[in-house]
This record gives C-alpha cells, sequence and structure tokens, in this order.
C-alpha cells in the first residue's frame, strides 16, 4: 500500500509570543521563528506508518514551503518515511489555499501511483482546512475529511469522521485521500537510529520547472484570495484593582462605572 | 579538553529533552506516589535506541560512546530519577559484556539489551557482602560443563523486572575474593526466582529485589570473563558504573535546584521576593556552583573512558562529590521553600529522599574516599 502524507512547516506555537506579522506586507515574520511539523500532520504521518507496518507498501511525505521545510521532512523520515520531497520554488511564494493545493496535486502526479493520500485536518497557522479537500479535486478522487479512525480492508477504506456530537462511518474505494484529527492515534517520537539515519537520507527537491504546471494557477498569480490586511491584535487593557476601605471603595467603582457609561 | 558537542549528539539531546519534558518529569511524582514500576518509560528508552547508545553497531547499538551515554542520563535523571537508575543499571549488564563476554555472548546478549527487549542488571551485593564486596557468599559448583550456583543477593536494581543478569559468585570460597567469578544468568533458568522486595525511603517505583539461586545450573559458556575474575569485573564494572551514579545524583540535585530557584522569586516575604535576600541568593550561588563542579568531574570522566585513559579515579571523584552535593543541594532546596517544601504538595522532599540514595549505592561515600586515597598516594 503506497502512501502519500502531506506536511505543513508551520511556527512552534510555543513561540507564538514571538511571532510578528509585518504590516506592510501583511505577511508573517517567520525568520528565527522554529518550525515544526503541523502537529495534525504528524497524526496522519504515524497512520501512514502504522498501515505500512500492517501492509506493507511505501510511505512518501511531501511539504510545499521554502528550503528550511526541509527540517520538517528529515524529521518525517526520521520517524520512518521512505521518501521526503520538498516542492520549492521562488515562484510559488504567496499561494493561497487554492494555488497551494493545485502545486501539491501536480507534486503528487509526478510522484505517481498511490492508493491513499493523508493529510491532517487543518494548519494550525493557515487554519483553513481547504488544502486537504482542494488537492482531492484537483486529482479527482473522493476524499474524507476529519478522519479520527481508518481501517483499510483490500482496496476498501472504511472511516469515522468527527461531525460536531456525533461521528459518522464512511467508506471508499481506493484511492482516496483523508484529513485526519488528532483522535486518530498518538505520534511516536523519531528513535535515534531513525534520526541519525535521515541525516543522509536525501530530501528530493522539485521546483516550478520540475513539474508540468499552469504557470497561470501557482503563486500569487493563481491566488484569488486577497489578504487586505493582517495585524496584531491589541492585548486587552489591564484591569484595574481599586484598594481602600471598602465604602471609599465602592464609591469609586461607582464614579468609575459612570463615567465609562456602564451605569 | 574539548567537549564541544557533535551534530548527532546536539540532534539526539534535542530528542530526549522533547521527551523528558513530555513524557518522563510530568508523571515522576505520580510514579514515585505509586511506587509502580514505570513500564511506560522504559518502553519510550527502548523506542527511542536509548538503551543501545554505548552497545557497538555491530551487535545492534548506537556506538556512540559514555560521554553521550552520560549526557543523556542527566537528563533522565533531572526528569525522573527512577528512569535514570533503572536506564543505569542496564549499563552494568552491557558494560562488562562488550568489555570481557565473549563473541558468542555479544551476539547472543547485546541486541535485546541495546534494543531495550531485554533489561539488564547486575548482582552483586550480598547480606554479608556490601562494601566488603569480596566477601559474597553465594557458590558456583562446577559439574559436567555446567557451573551451578547457590546464594542470595539483596538490593538487585531491575530486580525481577530484568531479564539478563550479570551475577557474582565464589568457585572456590577458602581463595576468598581470588575465588569470585562473573556469570551471565537468564531469567527463567530453573533454580533461579525472586525473593523480598525491600521497601525504601524513596526512589519507590525502583525494584530492588532478593535474587534466589538454588542450585541454579547454567552453561559454562555463560561464564564471563575467566574463572577466578570475577572481583576484576565487577570493580571494572563498578568503575564505569559511578559515572552512572554520579549523574544520576547531578539530575537529582538540577531538578532541586531550578524548583528552587524558580520559587525563590516567586515567594513574597516582608514584601520583597525571598531571592532579594543575601542569605538565599548565597544558597544558591552555592547549589549552582556545585552543580558544575559535579558536572565537569562526570562529563571528564566519561570522556577519558571514551578515549581509553584511566578514568578511575575522576570516576569515583564524579560519583562522591555529585553525590554529597546533591544530597546538600536537595536539602537546601527544601531550606528555600520552608515549611512548603517539607511537605508533598512541592517535589523538593521526594528529591531529597532520593538523592541519598547516591551516597550508597556501587560504593558509599567512604569507600569512594578510600578508592581516591589509594589511587592518589600510588601516583608517582
Ligand atoms: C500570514 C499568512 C498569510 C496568508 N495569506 C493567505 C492568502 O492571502 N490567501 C490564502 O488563501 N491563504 C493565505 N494564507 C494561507 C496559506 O496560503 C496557507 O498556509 C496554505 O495555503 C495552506 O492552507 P492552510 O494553512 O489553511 O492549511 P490547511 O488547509 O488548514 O491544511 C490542511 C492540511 O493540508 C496540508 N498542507 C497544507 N499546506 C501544505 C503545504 N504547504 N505543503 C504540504 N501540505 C500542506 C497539511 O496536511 C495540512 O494539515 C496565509 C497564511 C498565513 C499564515
Ligand atoms: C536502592 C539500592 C539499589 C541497589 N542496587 C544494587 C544493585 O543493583 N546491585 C548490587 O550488587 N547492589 C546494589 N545495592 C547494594 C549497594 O551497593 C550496597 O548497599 C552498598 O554497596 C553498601 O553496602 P551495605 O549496604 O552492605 O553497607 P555496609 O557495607 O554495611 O556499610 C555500612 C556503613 O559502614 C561503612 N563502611 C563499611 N566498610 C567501611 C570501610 N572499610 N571503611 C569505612 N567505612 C566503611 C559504610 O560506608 C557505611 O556507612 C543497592 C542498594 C540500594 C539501597
Amino acid at each position: 500500500m503506497d502512501i502519500v502524507v502531506c506536511i505543513k512547516q508551520v511556527p512552534d506555537t510555543e513561540e507564538l509570543p514571538h511571532i510578528r506579522v509585518n504590516p506592510e506586507t501583511n505577511t508573517l515574520v517567520r525568520e528565527s521563528v522554529k518550525g515544526i511539523i503541523n502537529p495534525f500532520d504528524e497524526n496522519a504521518i504515524e497512520e501512514a506508518l502504522r498501515l505500512r507496518e500492517a501492509k506493507g507498501g511505501r510511505v512518501t511525505v511531501v511539504s510545499m514551503g521554502p528550503p528550511q521545510a526541509k527540517e520538517a521532512l528529515r524529521k518525517a523520515l526520521a520517524m520512518g518515511a521512505d521518501q521526503a520531497i520538498l516542492i520549492s520554488d521562488s515562484s510559488f511564494a504567496g499561494s493561497d489555499t487554492l494555488a497551494t493545493s493545485y502545486t501539491l496535486a501536480m507534486g503528487i502526479r509526478k510522484i505517481g501511483k498511490f492508493d491513499l493520500l493523508l493529510l491532517g485536518k487543518q494548519a494550525i497557522d493557515g487554519d483553513t482546512a481547504q488544502v486537504g479537500p482542494g488537492l482531492a479535486e484537483w486529482l479527482s478522487i473522493p476524499q474524507i475529511t476529519y478522519a479520527r479512525k481508518i481501517e483499510v480492508n483490500g482496496n476498501q477504506i472504511r472511516a469515522e469522521r468527527t461531525l460536531e456530537d456525533a461521528f459518522e462511518m464512511v467508506e471508499v474505494t481506493l484511492p482516496c485521500l483523508a484529513t485526519v484529527t488528532k483522535e486518530i492515534n498518538i505520534p511516536r517520537y523519531p528513535s535515534l537510529k531513525g534520526l541519525l539515519s535521515a541525516k543522509r537520507k536525501e530530501v528530493l527537491v522539485w521546483g516550478a520547472d520540475d513539474l508540468s504546471l499552469d504557470r497561470k494557477r501557482i503563486g500569487l498569480e493563481g491566488s484569488p484570495t486577497q489578504v487586505i490586511k493582517i495585524f496584531t491584535p491589541q492585548p486587552p487593557p489591564k484591569g484595574e484593582i481599586l484598594t481602600g476601605e471598602i465604602p471609599e471603595v465602592a464609591d469609586r467603582l461607582i464614579e468609575k462605572l459612570r463615567e465609562r457609561k456602564i451605569l | 579538553m574539548d567537549f564541544t558537542l557533535s551534530d548527532d549528539q546536539r540532534m539526539i539531546l534535542e530528542l530526549v529533552d522533547e521527551v523528558c519534558e513530555k513524557e518522563f518529569a510530568p508523571k515522576a511524582d505520580e510514579i514515585s506516589e505509586s511506587g509502580e514500576f514505570p513500564s511506560q518509560n522504559v518502553k519510550k528508552l527502548a523506542e527511542l535506541d536509548l538503551f543501545g547508545i554505548t552497545v557497538p553497531r555491530e551487535y545492534g547499538g548506537l556506538g556512540m560512546g559514555y560521554l553521550t551515554w552520560t549526557l543523556i542520563a542527566e537528563k533522565i535523571s533531572k526528569a525522573c530519577a527512577t528512569t535514570g537508575l533503572i536506564f543505569g543499571a542496564n549499563l552494568l549488564c552491557t558494560y562488562p559484556l562488550g568489555k570481557y563476554g565473549t563473541e558468542e555472548q555479544k551476539r547472543k546478549f547485546l541486541p535485546p539489551l541495546a534494543s531495550g527487549q531485554s533489561l539488564g542488571a547486575f548482582a552483586l551485593t550480598e547480606p554479608e557482602a556490601g562494601s566488603d564486596a569480596g566477601n559474597v557468599q553465594t557458590t558456583a559448583r562446577k559439574e559436567d560443563g555446567h557451573f551451578v550456583l547457590s546464594g542470595t543477593k539483596i538490593f538487585i536494581t531491575n530486580g525481577e523486572v530484568a531479564d539478563i543478569y550479570v551475577v557474582i559468585a565464589n568457585i572456590d570460597k577458602k581463595s576468598g575474593a581470588r575465588g569470585l567469578t562473573a556469570f551471565m544468568v537468564e531469567k527463567g533458568t530453573q533454580g533461579f526466582s525472586f525473593g523480598q522486595h525491600f521497601s525504601k525511603m524513596g526512589l519507590t517505583a525502583l525494584p530492588n529485589v532478593e535474587l534466589i539461586f538454588n542450585d541454579c545450573r547454567i552453561p559454562d559458556s555463560n561464564l564471563l570473563f575467566k574463572e577466578r575474575r570475577g572481583f576484576k569485573v565487577a570493580m571494572r564494572t563498578f568503575a564505569a558504573g559511578r559515572i552512572g551514579v554520579g549523574i544520576g545524583a547531578l539530575g537529582v540535585a538540577e531538578a532541586a535546584f531550578e524548583k528552587a530557584r524558580v520559587y525563590s522569586r516567586e515567594r513574597v516575604q516582608f514584601g520583597r521576593t525571598i531571592s532579594s535576600f543575601q542569605a538565599v541568593q548565597h544558597m544558591l550561588a552555592d547549589m549552582a556552583t556545585k552543580i558544575e563542579a559535579a558536572r565537569y568531574l562526570l562529563y571528564r570522566a566519561a570522556w577519558y573512558l571514551d578515549r581509553g585513559e584511566a578514568f578511575e579515579k575522576l570516576a569515583s571523584m564524579g560519583k562522591l562529590y555529585a553525590s554529597e552535593a546533591a544530597m546538600e543541594i536537595t536539602t537546601k532546596a527544601v531550606q528555600v521553600f520552608g515549611g512548603y517544601g517539607y511537605t508533598k504538595d512541592y517535589p523538593v522532599e521526594r528529591y531529597m529522599r532520593e538523592a541519598k540514595l547516591f551516597e550508597i549505592i556501587e560504593g558509599t561515600s567512604e569507600i569512594q574516599r578510600g578508592i581516591i586515597a589509594s589511587l592518589v598516594l600510588k601516583e608517582k
């Protein structure tokens, strides 16, 4: 069973306090922010590895992003993936979810035959959950979103989808795409042997020229979405603590509430 | 002397940090309270290949040396001393096997120990043989291509959870320590069973058990090194093991210091944080200094061991210094916490109970001073 996992490198949430938006370009200031594998994508990798352990086959991880996304791919190799591909080109910059899913789809076409395509349910930075569905459409394959359990029998896949207050059981014929939630498994840590051997494995890098793409569908040009403004929300003003004798504090409180037209 | 870390070491330590922080540290209190063997932690160590750090590649390990092992053990012990000691006891099995084992023994025992599929233990101590390690009463009788072991070991770390044991027994009691011989014994061998569990003041989840050998027959091929060379095997193993015990103590000291440092900046008395009082500052300064001093003694010992230089004196010094520093630092940490430190609401009282062990095992502080003195007096 050949599985392709799409992973995105995202800023480490533990570093969120240090993440800033450049007000002129409306983009994240990503330099010096540590990158991690999008947490749901780690679940997708884990699920792929478990399926491979049960059914054999190969696990290929793919990421679209800047050169430093190689680190995320190396971690996936260390966890046990067989092959890693980075789709990277300056002409991909500014891609929205439509252009991202198109570019990824063209990369996956180049990989060739696969049985299952696994993604995280959403990226913790972009948060749209659109890349999975977009990708399935570009590749004309069925999709199962928010899968919390997956079983493969022959060429059938049966999955439980997490809904708001229920779950849905669906059955689909392979090849298909699934996006997974964190309930599906607990991702493994890479082993030291995996870590050391991943260092010696090569990460393939494919640019725009390596893929057969319609240039009008990639990067800024292929992105109908326009970001009007991105900004760091102002922290809410600090609360004020009134101290002193209770009757006097109560008077001051009423005064302040009047000032703000709350009373 | 150069302790610059390689990229591989840095990468490994980063991963170990993550596992310690997410998996081991949050469970340390619970493990100590319940006294239940932390099998999940051991499984994690195995999955990460950590048991194989020093085992050569051809026997399924990573062949990375003792300094790397030491740096890893420091982090594990800081997060959870119990897990650190389990990790350390395994080394007492892989080390003598690697050094003295036959090709056949290494091929049989090292791969499962390196993968963590089997856990190791080292058994010397007996009721009559503690500091006086030469006074082992367990006997090994030769009988048609076998050795037959009889006797009792006490306090053995990894007790009944281990699978592979290095056991010291006497093949010729008349010769005293010169009759001592080391053997490999596998769990499940007929005549080998477990007795009493020792109930302890700390490290309650660390298995320390009596091993009972009752006409336990093991094949000739399980003789480790040579007949009558068991005392040497034991002393060499302890020499290396002391780096592990020292680093365990250091991990506990580091954890206690870190808790005290943070607490001192939060606790307010007399309208100021207690970290503003010079008396508290001096305690923290001494703690931090001793931690650094212990660290470099132990790193240097491990580095000498890796380079094949005489490391025994440094290992004894590191073990002695780190364990006594840990006792002092954990006691001071309780002091910084005041009354709260004495309660079970904070982990510092646990660290204090844990620290005490390190002044006792693998040669008490008194025995270490004896070893160090005899080594320095021998120097030209
Ligand atoms: C500062 C900022 C500005 C942005 N501006 C725009 C914009 O102008 N217009 C717009 O439409 N979007 C914008 N985005 C979103 C950006 O284009 C998306 O990050 C990208 O298209 C993926 O969408 P997502 O992050 O919402 O991923 P989701 O759709 O939430 O991701 C779902 C899954 O898809 C896979 N996946 C997602 N991205 C990749 C990837 N690059 N490589 C491999 N697999 C992947 C992963 O498995 C992931 O779990 C912006 C994001 C940020 C942080
Ligand atoms: C938790 C735990 C784990 C252990 N794990 C193992 C294990 O895995 N394998 C194993 O083989 N053993 C193990 N031991 C045993 C441990 O190594 C011994 O307890 C230790 O060596 C001390 O021996 P003893 O307890 O008999 O003390 P004793 O030797 O009776 O010492 C009592 C006191 O007398 C002092 N003393 C003794 N002789 C001298 C001397 N010549 N000069 C000065 N002072 C002296 C000692 O320093 C000490 O203060 C473990 C013990 C514990 C508590």
